[in-house]
């Protein structure tokens, strides 16, 4: 379905062409797209932008949430132009179809790992085109054969005659030539930046405190607004009284939005204190006895049931199951989770008659207008202006795990400024971003399976409950038929509910995994690894618990079913030998293992545990990975290094609850998120690889709870079913 | 309301602010000092994290009026031109990613190495444990306080 050409596919072209590793492409994301205007004499394409000074700036395409895209990115272009790395620059590119994500159905969405993946090809095909454009204009320039020519450094060097000239100086020429149709990408082993630990652009702006995130947007006449949101999930504003809230200085209006009553003013704490002069009366609505317990008792009536979509069903593991004595069943369960990133969703407008200006930390700049058309779309339909009058500026994304392809918090920016007719900052309060947010699905998972005499897993049953996140982007219309061909369905199941489950890379003859879907009217999102977050701490739990079933050793009971997995097999290998599996640990210690394919990228995770008056510690990580070709070695160290301490979260603390309709945590203080002083050694390590790129922002995530879970399971001889460990429980 | 002078990063500066109004909002609303960033508002996460009198405080727990007259630094004045041994034991160390908590991450660090110029693993998670991070940085963090510190020795 992906149109980028693979490495293999390359290398194949380029073997059969006789050219060596040097292959020459059909340009793909490039010519077809009309790309935006820029103001750079040289701009072939959407991505490169040649300064008259002879810098580079480069369009980045995916929003920077701190997983690197604004290096990773730039890398690729770079590579192919020969950029003087020094002098390259980026920037936030602007909403436009020409930088549709091809792994996110063309929408403009930072999201599912796929920025790397996504760009590798285009990318440097960009830079390559670009590179060729300046190629040609000094060898006209000199009237010497353009082959006899080349370019290093931001400079096109003619050896023969010691002539060179810079970036700058060939702009203006280069910008008249045609725009090459084909180019020829670098030999993998000419690569000067793809594959080292380049420093990330945006780190000196970072230590100054200099980058621009929503909250931070200053424009003339800006006013700063808070929403009162409905404390009842489904809630709705009946009537409100603000004579109070309007008698505050610095209070300048009060409006209701769609999402509640926002409070404008000169600044944050007058919105504040408007706010809470503010008397709102709601329609609590029809979910107000709504608990966790009603949450788990409609899971429970779910796999109670026959049968669901069934997304996989090899031979027959009832039946198996039925005829062998060595068999266990056992339910796991994972609860809702806020995302928290730490700026609290944010986001600036300023709507006129003749368009909107958006600052906005978004995971999803543009999209077809049948799918709400993403902030640009959210932002004009509000406005009432065509989509190409909303001028989307990225801002820096203070975290966004997902949380951030929402459009929620940019709804609020939109019709405050609209009813005021004046720029308005929203900024929610840390409060209103844990109560309503789009959490990770909770679920029930009910697990069968049994072994043979020789101790071979041989059949494998798995119930996954839980609600559905695509629901609520499958129009009402949609056949089943038709969401299944479009791919937002698999095999009537929502397939991020079931990722992590259906494709488990064991070979266990008889596997049969069967999702039913829960209603309940708790919003659910994206969050850092989506179904794997849930499905590999329990599959890999239930794998663990076979191999003791078997009286088998988890690395040599997992690595004898591998056997046709060699990426897998490869990762658990390097993770078990680095962290010394098997060999001895002071008193009081354990270690698990977890193995995991997500987003293309494949990563074991070991984990070292200790227990001490029924607080688990996790001292130690080792981390393997093969994400195929890397392009930033630190910045995949980093990401594995951020989704282990994301997970840990999730396995030691996170559970979002329901109380009479209202989400009950509120803060830091009763959602707590991993310290620095329970934030393990982690070790990374790094599998050499040759294949497409695959994610690095999610994979890290889904080995780590099941990997603690397994060792708190060793150490106390009790399973841990349920996140977030509680063993006092 | 109270007219105060707030002398921060070495300028006075003079506001007409609520009583009640946190020194976080006056940096960032009133100044257009934007690098103090919110997290939580009850003081639980650390990302507001500025000196006071070289003291690091939690700037959104800290009414504006508490501290006029005194010395207040934030990111900005942390150094002229980002050359704090902190700031470059993060740039080192490649410690931020997304960089929302990291003016607060680098401003307690900092706090921490003026009392303590050589602090142990235990020193930081103490010093550190009230600055979340939810990108995970930690373990750079650690790493970039020792390089920080053994930077403090040759200088």
């Amino acid at each position: 379905m992906s149109p980028v050409v693979s490495r293999r596919e390359f290398l194949k072209t380029g073997a059969a062409t006789g050219a060596g590793l040097v292959i020459a492409v059909q340009l793909q994301g490039c010519a077809k797209q009309a790309p935006p205007a820029s103001t750079a004499p040289f701009a072939p394409n959407a991505w490169v932008r040649v300064q008259d000074d002879g810098s580079v700036l480069i369009e980045v395409d995916r929003s920077e949430m701190g997983q690197g895209v604004s290096t990773a990115l730039p890398m690729l272009v770079a590579e192919e132009l020969e950029a003087d790395w020094s002098s390259v620059r980026y920037e936030a590119a602007p909403a436009n179809p020409a930088y549709g994500n091809k792994l996110t159905r063309g929408m403009q969405v930072t999201g599912g790992s796929t920025a790397v993946p996504n760009g590798w090809v285009p990318l440097r095909q960009a830079g390559a085109q670009a590179r060729e454009m300046l190629l040609s204009a000094a060898a006209a320039r000199w009237g010497v054969d353009r082959a006899t020519c080349h370019a290093e450094n931001s400079r096109v060097l003619h050896e023969a005659s010691g002539r060179s000239a810079t970036y700058g100086e060939l702009a203006t020429a280069a910008a008249k030539l045609p725009v090459p149709e084909t180019v020829r990408l670098k030999d993998p082993k000419d690569w000067k930046l793809i594959g080292r630990p380049v420093p990330r652009l945006d780190v000196p702006a970072v230590v100054r405190g200099e980058p621009v995130f929503a909250g931070d947007v200053r424009v003339p006449g800006m006013l700063v607004a808070q929403v009162e949101r409905p404390p009842v999930l489904g809630g709705s504003v009946k009537s409100f009284d603000d004579a109070e809230a309007r008698a505050v200085p610095g209070v300048r209006a009060v409006v209701q939005l769609s999402g509640g009553v926002a409070v404008i003013a000169e600044d944050f704490w007058a919105a504040r204190k408007g706010r809470e002069a503010l008397v709102v009366e709601w329609d609590e609505g029809p979910n107000t006895a709504l608990d966790s317990d009603a949450v788990r008792a409609t899971l429970r009536a779910l796999v109670a049931q026959p049968k669901g979509a069934v997304v996989r069903q090899d031979g027959d593991a009832p039946g198996t199951i039925a005829s062998l004595t060595r068999k266990l069943r056992v339910e796991y369960e994972a609860p809702y989770l806020a995302h928290a990133t730490m700026e609290p969703m944010t986001c600036s407008a300023d709507v006129r008659p003749d368009g909107v200006t958006l600052w906005a930390p978004t995971q999803m700049q543009w999209g077809p207008k049948t799918f709400g058309g993403g902030a640009q779309g959210t932002a004009a339909t509000i406005a009432g202006v065509d989509m190409e009058r909303v001028d989307v500026r990225t801002t820096k994304l203070g975290g966004g795990f997902g949380r951030r392809s929402e459009m929620d918090f940019i709804a609020d920016a939109v019709e405050a400024s609209k009813a005021i007719g004046a720029p308005v900052r929203v900024v929610w309060t840390r409060e209103d971003d844990m109560r309503h947010d789009f959490y990770r699905p909770v679920t029930l998972h009910v697990f069968e399976g049994a072994v043979d005499e020789a101790g071979r897993p041989v059949a494998w049953s798995h119930v996954i409950a839980g609600p559905s996140i695509m629901a609520r982007y499958l129009p009402s219309w949609m056949p089943e038929f038709a969401a299944n061909k479009m791919g937002m369905l698999k095999h009537g199941a929502d397939p991020t509910s079931v990722e992590g489950a259906e494709n488990i890379p064991y070979g266990i003859a008889n596997v049969r995994v069967d999702y039913r879907r829960a209603e309940i009217p708790v919003p659910v999102g994206f969050w850092r690894s989506v179904g794997s977050s849930q499905n590999a701490f329990a599959t890999e739990g239930f794998i663990d618990e076979l191999a003791d079933l078997a009286g088998q050793d988890p690395v040599a009971f997992r690595r004898a079913l591998l056997a046709d997995k060699p990426r897998h097999r490869a990762v658990l290998d390097l993770a078990a030998e680095k962290a010394g599996w098997g060999t001895p640990l002071p008193p009081g210690r354990a270690r698990g293992v977890a193995v995991a394919e997500s987003f293309g990228s494949f990563v074991a995770e070991v984990a070292e545990v200790s227990v001490t008056n029924g607080v688990v510690r996790v001292h130690r990580v080792t981390c393997a990975i093969d994400c195929g070709q890397v392009v930033n070695p630190d910045i995949v160290t980093a990401q594995m290094e951020g989704a282990i301490a994301y997970g840990l979260t999730a396995a030691l603390k996170g559970e979002i609850t329901i109380e009479k309709g209202r989400v009950k945590q509120s803060n830091f203080l009763d959602y707590p998120l991993l310290r620095i002083d329970e934030m393990p050694e982690i070790a990374v390590h790094l599998v050499p690889s040759t294949e497409n790129p695959g994610g690095v922002g999610e994979p890290g995530t889904p080995p780590i709870a099941p990997a603690v879970a397994n060792a708190v399971s060793a150490l106390t001889g009790t399973r841990v079913r349920r996140l977030p460990i509680r063993l006092s429980s | 309301m109270a007219a105060i002078t707030l002398k921060i990063n070495g300028q006075d500066k003079q506001v007409d602010v609520p009583e009640d109004m946190p020194l976080l909002w006056v940096l960032r609303d009133r100044l257009d000092l934007t690098g103090t960033k919110f997290g939580c508002g009850i003081g639980s996460c650390g990302a507001c994290t500025v000196h006071l009198d070289g003291v690091a405080v939690r700037s959104c727990q800290t009414p504006a009026v508490a501290a006029a007259g005194r010395s207040i630094t934030t990111i900005e004045g942390l150094s002229a031109d980002g050359s704090h041994p902190v700031q470059q034991a993060w740039i080192e160390a490649q410690v931020p990613q997304c960089g929302y908590c990291q003016s607060g991450q680098i401003m307690a660090a900092a706090a921490l190495l003026a009392t303590n110029p050589d602090p142990s693993d235990t020193d930081i998670d103490t010093a550190m444990s009230g600055n979340l991070c939810r990108c995970g940085t930690y373990q750079r963090i650690r790493k970039a306080i020792h390089r920080a510190a053994e930077a403090g020795k040759t200088a």
